[in-house]
């Protein structure tokens, strides 16, 4: 417990001292991103749901948090706020049909309400079609400037640990112990007298919540939403993100939102539209050699190493 | 021997002291001692036939030339980067390129929609953008900024000479295929007004995703509203599927296509047979006199193609900003912006060319017929020019801007 501690202060430092050496924008990009797989993680990895709809989460809440900041002049703060509110209103709606049916069905489920927010995105007037909602303001948050990049990384970074304790705190939880059960056995869940559909729709909603999060800091860093942030690509992202940092490790999608929003910046000049071929291999590459993930092989090591 | 080697090299010596020191001095109202230039562009998609690699040849020519010529004292770099002609990939390249690289300008920006999101990081960071690629009239209206120059060609401008031409040659009645975004968009705005100021009718419209690989539904719906002509309100892969498909299906020649913005490059990936008599409106074309036949045949030899409008213009358009940095000896966005405005533009793509105040290029377009295959006469010899429309008539008046920067 307390080297785990340690390492959280270690992590945490590393986070406050990282935008010296790094460009800031792309920092928060993984921020962003880091905060959309572990919300992901809580579903797929704890509860063992794979979603493939959160895009329209992600994309949802960022054009809610756009649509407020821009043209209804709100605060950023409330922006998000209602930006994330609107995704786990959505995670409801969506949870509570798909958690009816299991596996490959959920999953299509999931995809086919996802597209339908993502064609809601192109056609509704307020969103701009193809364009997308550009130049939102990022306004301010307690008196202090957002239009610097510094400032706002620091305030992301607040949101990330925020997000990052909450899902500790969940998934360490008796209500964390009972969506791990879920996932092991669900009749031998319901057979101890769970109402695993009520469980499940709560993890669902709180997923989809902590991604529109995401989506709704995303819309502060680059000043606008996009398509991009809705289209079933971003949905099949955050699950190659989770899955090479480890499925149900607290670290991994981190991680794995780390590696691929890194790959992805840094490719984007010299490879172009090769990128998704090259995000392919690494994922076939994870999926056949290291199946728990990077953080999950490591776990695994570190047991091998120490002895118990 | 010896004497003369140690004095050679003391002069030698004193030269590159003398130089560098030179040019310290010179240097001193640059940012960072360089210009550098951004060329963001679709390196893949479906316009990197008619920007993509050829104008990023085009741009390192312009920088080549100009070195040559005017041997500046400043050093000049070019770096270049695909948009995959997604916005937010776009800006957020610029972006980074404005506050991490400390490019002074970016340029190119094929595709309406990534130069919108450009021009407005390129506006906040105070850095100015030269949009040649991109066709909607909206960069210079409604999202129109003081840091932005629209160099090769518009909405408004092709819609206009070809839509006008079209009508004129009796097609009366019409009906949009429009791409669904930014560009499409304005495209078939500006032409509609078009074709119903000289008489002509429009039928309705069909908005079909960018980009698209199948249009047969649409191009069906346009078959089915009898319309005379068929205007398509794309550009590049988009056009040259329309045009393919369109004559599979048999909707041409009973019914006219006009493309209201095609490129030299579409043509040749279309044949002369698919195309020919076709009206189109382009900003240049390289056989039009000796100047424009050297350069092209000089890009010609590397790339292989003849070069688009967007090319040769992003050509012109980095050549005068050159100009305007060495004449001002400075990257100051403002001032340098300021020099361009003030000169005039003469070189092999523009004729007296000018930027407006609210920062369109104005310069001659030319109205072409595509030739028949017999017409045709050596490789690349396409177009007839049928008539030049002077800038003024060829681009939106002032009067009628919706740019805020315009004060009536």
């Amino acid at each position: 417990m307390n080297r785990c501690t340690l390492w959280m202060l270690l992590l945490i430092a590393l986070g406050i001292a990282a935008p010296t050496v790094f460009y800031p924008v792309l920092l928060m990009k993984i921020l962003c991103f880091a905060i959309f797989a572990s919300a992901f993680n809580l579903l797929l990895g704890y509860t063992g749901l794979l979603s493939f709809g959160h895009a329209a989460f992600f994309g949802g809440a960022a054009y809610v948090t756009g649509y407020l900041i821009k043209d209804m002049a709100l605060p950023p703060l409330v922006g998000i706020l209602a930006g994330t509110l609107a995704a786990a209103f959505m995670g409801g709606l969506v949870g509570l049909l798909a958690i009816r049916r299991q596996g490959i069905y959920f999953a299509m489920i999931t995809l086919a309400m996802a597209q339908m927010v993502y064609f809601l995105c192109l056609q509704l007037p307020q969103t701009g079609g193809e364009d997308g909602l550009q130049g939102v303001p990022r306004g301010s948050i307690v008196g202090l400037d957002l239009n610097n990049d510094l400032t706002l990384y620091y305030v992301i970074l607040l949101f990330f640990i925020a997000v990052f304790a909450l899902i500790y705190r969940t998934i360490h939880s008796p209500f964390g112990q009972i969506l791990k059960a879920i996932r092991e056995n669900e009749p031998r869940a319901i057979s101890l007298g769970y109402d695993v559909a009520r469980y499940k729709l709560l993890a669902f909603v709180l997923s989809s919540g902590l991604a529109g999060l995401a989506g709704a800091l995303k819309v502060l860093v680059f000043k606008f939403a996009t398509l991009t942030d809705a289209h079933w690509h971003t949905s099949g992202e955050v699950v190659l993100m989770t899955i090479l940092g480890g499925i149900g490790t607290v670290f991994g999608p981190a991680v794995g939102a780390t590696i691929i929003v890194t790959l992805e910046s840094q490719l984007a000049d010299k490879a172009g539209s090769l990128v998704t071929v090259i995000m392919g291999f690494i994922f076939v590459l994870c999926v056949l050699m290291f199946r728990k993930g990077i953080v999950g092989e490591l776990l695994e090591l570190l047991k091998g190493v120490r002895p118990h | 021997m010896k004497t003369k080697n140690t004095t050679q090299r003391a002069c030698t010596v004193i030269a590159a002291a003398a130089l560098a020191l030179m040019s310290s001095l010179a240097q001193a109202e640059f940012s960072d001692n360089v210009v550098k230039i951004g060329v963001l562009t679709d390196m893949s998609g479906a316009y990197s036939d008619l920007a993509g690699p050829g104008a990023v040849l085009a741009a390192n020519m312009a920088v080549e030339d100009f070195i040559a010529k005017e041997k500046p004292v400043f050093k000049i770099e070019i770096v270049s980067a695909d948009h995959q002609d997604k916005g937010d990939i776009a800006a957020n390249k610029a972006r980074e390129w404005f506050d991490r690289d400390k490019v002074d300008v970016v340029t190119e920006l094929v595709n309406s929609s990534t130069a919108l999101a450009v021009i407005k990081v390129s506006k906040e960071k105070n850095r100015i953008a030269l949009v040649t690629g991109a066709g909607s009239s909206r960069i210079t209206n409604e999202d129109c900024n003081d840091v932005t120059v629209h160099w090769a060609y518009d909405t408004y401008a092709t819609g206009n000479g070809t839509g006008k031409a079209v009508v004129k040659q009796g097609g009366k009645t019409w009906y949009f295929l429009t791409a669904d975004y930014a560009f499409g968009q304005s495209l078939e705005k500006d032409t509609t007004a078009v074709v119903l100021a000289n008489g002509g009718q429009v039928l309705g419209s069909v908005r079909h995703p960018f980009p698209s690989t199948d249009l047969s539904s649409y191009l069906l719906k346009a078959q089915a509203s009898g319309a005379q002509v068929i205007g398509l309100a794309n550009a590049g892969a988009d056009t040259i599927n329309a045009v393919k498909q369109a004559s599979e299906f048999g909707i041409t020649p009973a019914q006219k296509l006009a493309g209201l913005l095609m490129f030299i490059t579409d043509i040749n990936s279309l044949g002369l047979k698919a195309t020919q008599g076709m009206y189109l409106t382009e900003g240049f074309y390289w056989d039009m006199n000796d100047e424009t036949r050297a350069w092209s045949k000089r890009y010609f030899d590397k790339q292989k193609k003849m070069p688009t409008m967007v090319q040769a213009g992003l050509y012109s358009a980095i050549t005068h900003y050159l100009e305007a940095v060495k004449a001002v000896n400075s990257d100051d966005t403002q001032k340098v912006m300021a020099q361009m405005k003030k000169t005039p533009i003469n070189d092999f793509y523009a004729k007296g060319g000018k930027i407006r105040e609210d920062g369109r290029m104005v310069h001659d377009m030319y109205l072409m017929q595509v030739k028949t295959p017999a017409e045709s006469h050596y490789p690349w010899d396409y177009y007839t020019v049928r008539a030049t429309i002077p800038g003024a008539e060829a681009f939106e008046p002032l009067s009628q801007s919706r740019c805020p920067l315009i004060k009536k």
